[in-house]
């Protein structure tokens, strides 16, 4: 398969996944894009507060007991300010991180194969991951059978998720743990705001379309274009350019943008 | 003159559109906007100033060129990778698209007080808000024996244009074997990784025609933008070719002779075949006639990009003190949409959204082997301040570079379509 097989009516599909950029295969790029589409429509069913049939259980989020489960962890990974490297690495900052992606780190194989493969821990993956971490991820060196209980794994993984990159706690927040996009994605963008901010877009992406080396991004639907900048804010996709845009842009920005560019029309 | 023509239609509506304007313009028709510049900088401010007043101000923009030549890619002009053509632009869809008085004068000064730009053809426009973006001027007695008569045997080709055109035609007349001398300019001056990428495509063509050829730069700087990059880049593709002597080995230039081409420093003379001065930079001239200078360039407040000495007046690009941002096409055409959404709500009743600033640089080593750095940036208490940046590694593979350049295609046609079209 090619990148040439996708119609031209639909240019996030050939820009898919690293806008040519980033040296993997079309192949790996198709795969990593259908995932990448399986994601979003898992996040789009959970809906903003309700979960539904396949998304982890709902509990309240209790911390305390949380620290307590986090014990049978502490043996191999440290957490918090100041936290160290030990037989695991450090769980700092992990919602929204690219798996195995710690400098200094020496990773399994097949891990740092998830992360090269897109995998982006957040709420959900880390969930399934420490229900059954060997089942998860095949071949992890991690040498832990799995938390069974839904309620003490919920409140394990959102804990451990609050932490920010430097250690410190987030503040406990509604949106604690949620999908990748689902909050921006839920929201009603600002066509003017996103107008404003499409100066820096437009430098590069033509608004007449222009889809040669640096991909059009108009008229795209609202879902593929926030995906799309989550993936190059949590460095899934390479191009460092996009990466360095992406990494101070807000939600409430994201949203304005998808809403102005999505009023485009395709060309 | 068009200014004339589109003026009397102006007023002609003015009767009309004075019960629908606040009373900012003082019973004009329209607030009035002065651009001078029509490069990078200061066409992308009369276009989005215009587009986005959505036909509520008056733009004239004041450029004495009729065809722009941008001096990013002028570079790839010299190695062969674009045509002279292709790197020209005229302002027929600034004028058609967006209403903008296109004046083809010179700015000769400004009357600050009277809020007046002169020009040199004698006439003067009135404004409510000027914007000036005019670039560089050359700081010729920076380098001993450096002159503007000079720049004909030792092209700085710093602007781009006949320069450029100029420093080709001497570069490949060079003698089977000859050497060629390049001077880069002394800190601060227009992109920083310029003076590099000319060496890198002066190789390029030294490598097909001229293979023999031996290049040498005499750089008054101990460090420069992708050094390392660039060093890898000349040993890799031009092995041998490019020698690059840092001040602490030549302890500066202390003569150029612009007849014999021999170029004189505390280490040894060097004697040129064909050779590149680029002497010291600053603001253009326009913007010390309008008394917005400290020095050599022009203070801005960062939120906004206006004249910390006038508030009627904005800066942009090179002319500007932009503190972390380079003097690059790419940063002018950044601050150029933070400048527009100011003016506009000076002169308007538009929002000011908060300012966002950034930059990219590409560079082309060889054929298909593209690097770039770039960062973004935000308006700090006293100057702009990056926020985060990013640069092409050492080593990186042929798909990656070849990507990068071909990116770099894409953003001259995205750039270009956002100053002019």
């Amino acid at each position: 398969m090619t990148d040439q097989n996708f119609g031209d009516d639909e240019p996030w599909r050939r820009w898919g996944c690293d806008g040519g950029v980033s040296p993997v295969g079309s192949e790996t790029r198709w795969r990593r894009w259908t995932a990448a589409i399986s994601r979003f429509l898992k996040a789009l069913t959970l809906g903003v507060a309700g979960l539904a049939i396949d998304a982890p259980p709902s509990f309240t989020q209790d911390f305390e007991a949380a620290e307590k489960t986090f014990k049978k962890c502490k043996a191999c990974h440290d957490i918090g300010e100041g936290a160290k490297k030990k037989v695991g690495p450090v769980l700092n900052g992990l919602d929204g991180r690219i798996a195995a992606s710690l400098e200094g780190f020496n990773y399994s194989k097949v891990f740092r194969k998830a992360g090269q493969d897109g995998l982006v821990w957040n709420r959900e993956n880390l969930d399934a991951f420490l229900r059954k971490p060997r089942e998860f991820i095949k071949g992890t060196r991690m040498n832990y059978a799995g938390l069974k209980d839904d309620e003490e794994r919920s409140n394990l993984v959102l804990w451990l998720l609050h932490f920010s990159p430097d250690g410190s706690e987030l503040a406990k927040s509604e949106n604690q743990g949620k999908l990748l996009g689902e909050i921006a994605a839920a929201m009603e963008g600002d066509p003017a705001y996103g107008k404003y901010l499409s100066g820096e877009c437009v430098t590069c992406h033509q608004l007449s379309g222009g889809d040669s080396s640096i991909p059009a991004i108009t008229g795209w639907p609202k879902e593929n274009f926030i995906h799309a900048l989550y993936e190059y804010k949590t460095k899934v996709r390479k191009n460092p350019v996009m990466q360095t845009v992406t990494g101070r842009l807000e939600d409430e920005e994201m949203a304005a943008l998808a809403a102005y560019f999505g009023s485009i029309p395709a060309q | 003159m068009l200014m004339n023509r589109r003026r009397f239609l102006n007023a002609s509506a003015a009767g009309v559109a004075t019960l629908a304007m606040p009373a900012i313009s003082f019973g004009q028709a329209k607030p009035r906007v002065v651009v001078v510049g029509g490069g990078a900088g200061g066409a992308t401010a009369a276009r989005y100033i215009a587009k986005d007043g959505g036909g509520g101000v008056d733009v004239t923009l004041i450029e004495a060129s009729r065809r722009y030549y941008t001096c990013f890619f002028s570079n790839l002009y010299l190695g062969g990778f674009r045509e002279y053509a292709a790197i020209g632009h005229d302002y027929d869809g600034l004028a058609v698209n967006h209403g903008i008085n296109v004046v083809h004068d010179w700015a000769s000064s400004v009357d600050t007080a009277g809020k007046k730009v002169m020009l040199a053809s004698g006439a003067s426009v009135d404004y409510d808000r000027l914007v000036l973006s005019p670039g560089i001027d050359m700081k010729y007695d920076s380098v001993p024996g450096y002159s503007v008569e000079a720049q004909d045997s030792m092209p700085h080709a710093w602007k781009s244009g006949t320069q450029v055109k100029l420093l080709k035609a001497q570069v490949e007349a060079m003698k089977e074997g000859g050497t060629f001398v390049m001077v880069p300019p002394p800190n601060p001056f227009r992109c920083p990784p310029g003076p590099y990428e000319r060496i890198s495509m002066i190789a390029h063509l030294f490598k097909q025609k001229n293979p023999t050829a031996k290049i040498i730069v005499l750089d008054p700087k101990p460090k420069f933008s992708k050094q390392g990059l660039f060093q890898e880049g000349w040993e890799n593709h031009y092995p041998g070719m490019v020698e690059w002597i840092s001040p602490d080995i030549h302890a500066g230039i202390k003569n150029v002779n612009s007849e014999t081409l021999e170029i004189e420093t505390d280490f040894d003379t060097f004697k040129a075949d064909a050779a590149s001065v680029v002497p010291g930079q600053k603001a253009g001239m326009i913007a010390h006639a309008a008394g917005v200078t400290d020095g050599d360039w022009a203070p801005i407040d960062p939120a906004s990009m206006r004249s910390r000495a006038d508030e009627n007046i904005f800066v942009l690009g090179d002319a500007s003190v932009a503190a972390a941002m380079p003097k690059s096409g790419f940063s002018a055409n950044s601050q150029a949409k933070v400048c527009a959404n100011a003016v506009l709500a000076d002169v308007t009743d538009s929002k000011a959204f908060p300012a966002r600033y950034a930059n990219t640089c590409w560079s082309l080593i060889a054929a298909n082997d593209g690097v770039k750095v770039g960062a973004n940036y935000k308006a700090g208490n006293e100057k702009i301040e990056v926020v985060e940046s990013f640069i092409s590694k050492t080593g990186e593979d042929a798909a990656l570079r070849k990507a990068t350049y071909e990116e770099s295609e894409g953003w001259y046609s995205g750039i270009t379509a956002d100053m002019f079209g």
